[in-house]
């Protein structure tokens, strides 16, 4: 008697273990960093790590609503490109008002992930095949419009890429951004039907969620947080090129999975997310940081997505039975 | 020799982490003979099946193979020893032929080239061993579910299987393919093939099993014999008396339509007529095919229609939109709560509060206290029994998965509810559950359209029968006037009918 009620009060670290898997290792891995190189823990390496996490992040925050509602988003670097050409050529080129660049950068992602959205919803394409269209289709607009040039950036997405203080703006919009979406995804309707469509696609329009909309509606969130990655991304480099943040959708795509989110659907976190794509930053920046070559570093990255995800099969098959 | 069993469970047990799901049970299974296991959802059944087919071997206690203890670690080691398992869940694929699912994982080869000539004879060997004729070319998604389960039994007895375990064969087989199963079985028993049957429906235990295991709360219960008085079955099964299996208690029904269809049409249905008053509940009988489920999919909005009107309280509903009709007031308990009624991984509570979840909302945030408490509430109302209402949904036993179901809908405020097959794999106790919850709707002055295909369920439960045959509504029946064969008589009229034309 006594001792169930121990084991309930008691901190169940084995749970919390096979819980937080991506967690656990992210602090191994920065301890191990830690122990291996002095130069890990300066303030200067950690927000070049906040800044590196920042584009993948959040990118990957609006592709976890798609993969929650058991879709795929491959067109997000792609968007992200898009998004940031068409601000830089609306400022830079066109002359226009420059406080609405931002604007009308998110207004393309969003636009954007309405197309795709709608080809799987009403096209009834699948959401891999639909994506992997637009991934060709809005890089193919990219370099249509830059003419395969960079374009300098407008003095708004400039700052998205600047530092406030001491602090980077591109640090700032994570956090606001993993905040948002968090919100959105847990406290909102648009959120809940996300896990339900994806949990049960028939069972959610049986009960009256529309279905179609969910799936549209997931597309542009990805659209609009890509746009919003494309920009910080931009502002860096105080220009657009045309082949920016060209193949993130698979870092993407990884962040979220490692994250603990499940590919077919139903499953997912933003906090997940959050620590899927610091995982990611981590190794890459750990791993410059102890000189290893750029090709062995592609060897790692992919072993770690493999033990991650295997990880994480393993722990649901366990839970089961 | 007759006398000694063919395989024996002999004092059994199994848990899963602290709970104990298998205490200490004896089963045997004879040559020739077909012992049935009985029980309520979760009554240990499915574990003990597995424990047999090497999915959960028992963690104390002897199986014994004729007289000699054997081990089943896998399930290839069940196969070996001559067992076979005809799951609910058929282990064919739909894509290949009859010929090539009888030999999946043994081709017969010659020259490392696959032999068709020598596929077909060993496939046609297997369909003959239970008379059954089909052409081993055919696709296997091109047959019914009834012939699909006779093709992986044919399967089976190819591998030599001696024991035989049915796993809810019937559940969802028509009378007529019921038949065929059940002589099927008579064959096998004659070859001295020892059989293992699990059903919730008491009359197929009396026509084809010997004895009766029952099983309660994983605990061996009794063994009787077959033709042991039905109310003395569910009295072991359940441990309780149920007074009556059909608790029907016919409300005031007043005179305005409540639902009402008229001359609703698609490429399967024609010419559809019927209104539903407030307190009736009416009842959809017919034929496998007849059009049941289509019908109610198209008054839910979940299918489109091409002609006629669905009502609600006299105003016309959009068709094809789940959302429209759920305003309306109609709520749908679809035919099959795993793939279309429910999101397995989300809690109890999310389930039931799919349907109120956007009408509750407020500037787009999911009222999460309400929904809780409103969850809360009918889970108590319906007795849902469950840990907690936050656990998931999968974890709950069917009758409970189901009445979570109806719990949706009753959150909603919904006073036309659509039933598809409602009590399908539900367990006797919690069947009477849900046709209390049936009553209350229709005393509430709501009513009910439920399409079934348990003929006692539809004479004891409703008060007027419509029944379908080939898309059409063949006739309407008082539920006092309706007998079994009269229902049938109508579900076969219109196939009689056009037999006759296509013969002239």
């Amino acid at each position: 008697m006594s001792s169930v009620a121990t084991t309930q009060k008691s901190f169940d670290f084995k749970a919390f273990l096979a819980n937080n898997g991506a967690l656990v290792g992210l602090v191994v891995l920065c301890l191990a960093l830690f122990i291996a190189t002095p130069r890990f823990l300066t303030g200067p390496n950690l927000m070049n790590i906040g800044i590196q996490v920042s584009t993948i992040a959040v990118m990957a925050f609006g592709l976890t609503f798609v993969i929650v509602a058991a879709g795929i988003d491959l067109s997000v670097g792609s968007v992200a490109a898009l998004s940031a050409m068409v601000s830089s050529y609306w400022v830079t080129t066109s002359g226009l008002p420059d406080g609405f660049s931002i604007v009308i950068g998110l207004l393309v992602g969003a636009a954007c992930g309405w197309v795709t959205g709608a080809m799987s919803a009403f096209g009834k394409l699948p959401t891999f095949i639909a994506s992997l269209a637009m991934l060709t289709i809005v890089r193919g607009l990219t370099l249509v419009i830059s003419d395969g040039r960079p374009i300098a950036t407008g003095d708004s997405v400039s700052f998205l890429g600047s530092d406030l203080g001491v602090i980077p703006v591109p640090i700032i919009v994570l956090v606001l951004s993993a905040l948002v979406a968090g919100f959105v995804l847990n406290y909102t309707v648009i959120g809940k039907n996300a896990f339900a469509v994806g949990g049960n696609t028939e069972a959610a329009r049986l009960s009256g969620i529309p279905v179609k909309r969910v799936l549209v509606t997931v597309f542009v969130i990805s659209g609009i947080f890509s746009a919003l990655s494309g920009m910080i991304l931009a502002g860096r480099l105080d220009s657009a090129q045309p082949t920016l943040a060209s193949g993130y959708e698979l870092d993407a795509i990884a962040a979220v999975v490692i994250g603990g989110a499940s590919l077919s659907g139903g499953v997912g976190r933003i906090s997940g997310t959050l620590i899927g794509a610091l995982v990611l930053a981590v190794i890459r920046n750990g791993l410059n940081l102890l000189a290893v070559s750029a090709f062995w570093q592609q060897v790692v990255i992919g072993l770690v997505i493999a033990i991650a995800v295997g990880f994480d099969v393993f722990r649901r098959k366990n839970v089961r039975h | 020799m007759s006398n000694e069993p063919l395989l024996v469970l002999d004092k059994v047990c199994k848990s899963f982490g602290r709970i104990q799901v298998i205490n200490n049970v004896t089963v045997e299974v004879h040559a020739g003979k077909v012992s049935v296991l009985l029980g309520e959802n979760g009554a240990g059944k499915s574990t003990l099946i597995k424990m047999i087919a090497g999915v959960h071997p028992p963690d104390g206690g002897r199986i014994l193979l004729d007289g000699e203890q054997v081990k089943i670690p896998d399930t290839k080691a069940s196969e070996a020893l001559g067992i076979a398992t005809i799951h609910q869940e058929l282990n064919l694929v739909p894509s290949m032929t009859i010929a090539e699912n009888i030999t999946l994982g043994r081709v017969p080869r010659r020259f490392g080239i696959i032999n068709r000539k020598e596929m077909r004879r060993i496939a046609c060997a297997a369909l003959d061993l239970i008379g059954l004729q089909l052409h081993v070319d055919t696709k296997v998604s091109e047959l019914g579910l009834a012939q699909q389960q006779l093709v992986e039994i044919a399967k089976a007895l190819s591998l030599d299987a001696r024991v035989l375990i049915l796993d809810e064969p019937t559940a969802a087989l028509t009378t007529a393919e019921i038949h065929q199963l059940f002589e099927v079985v008579r064959g096998l028993k004659a070859k001295g093939v020892g059989m293992v049957f699990i059903s919730h429906h008491l009359d197929e235990i009396a026509e084809i099993g010997d004895f009766v295991n029952v099983l309660r709360d994983g605990q061996f219960i009794a063994t009787v014999p077959a033709d042991t008085d039905e109310n003395e079955l569910v009295r072991l099964m359940v441990g309780r008396e149920i007074d009556e299996q059909f608790p029907r208690v016919r409300s005031e029904v007043a005179d305005t339509a409540l639902l009402s269809v008229k001359g609703l049409g698609t490429s399967m249905l024609s010419d559809i007529n019927f209104e539903v008053r407030p307190g009736e509940v009416v009842a959809l009988a017919g034929l496998m095919g007849a059009g049941r489920t289509e019908l109610i999919r198209c008054i839910a909005g979940a299918d489109a229609y091409q002609t006629g009107s669905v009502s609600v309280a006299g105003s016309r509903l959009a068709g094809n939109d789940v959302a429209a009709a759920t305003r309306a007031g109609i709520g749908h308990v679809p035919e099959d709560r795993k793939t279309q009624g429910l999101v397995l991984d989300a809690s109890v509570a999310e389930n039931i509060g799919f349907a109120t979840m956007a009408s509750t909302s407020r500037f787009g945030l999911v009222d999460q206290k309400g929904q809780r408490e409103r969850a809360e509430n009918v889970a108590e109302r319906l007795r849902i029994r469950m840990g907690s209402i936050d656990q998931p949904i999968r974890s709950l036993s069917g009758g409970n998965q189901q009445k979570a179901v109806f719990g949706r809908w009753f959150t909603a405020g919904s006073k036309v509810l659509l039933l598809d097959e409602p009590t399908r794999g539900v367990d006797v106790g919690a069947k009477v559950e849900i046709y209390e919850l049936i009553n209350e709707i229709t005393s509430s002055g709501g009513c009910v359209l439920m399409a079934s295909s348990e003929l006692p369920e539809v004479l004891g439960m409703s008060d007027r029968v419509l029944v379908m045959s080939q898309g059409r509504i063949a006739g309407e029946l008082e539920t006092g006037e309706a007998t079994q064969d009269a229902i049938m008589q109508l579900a076969v009229s219109n196939v009689h009918r056009e037999n006759e034309v296509g013969n002239n």
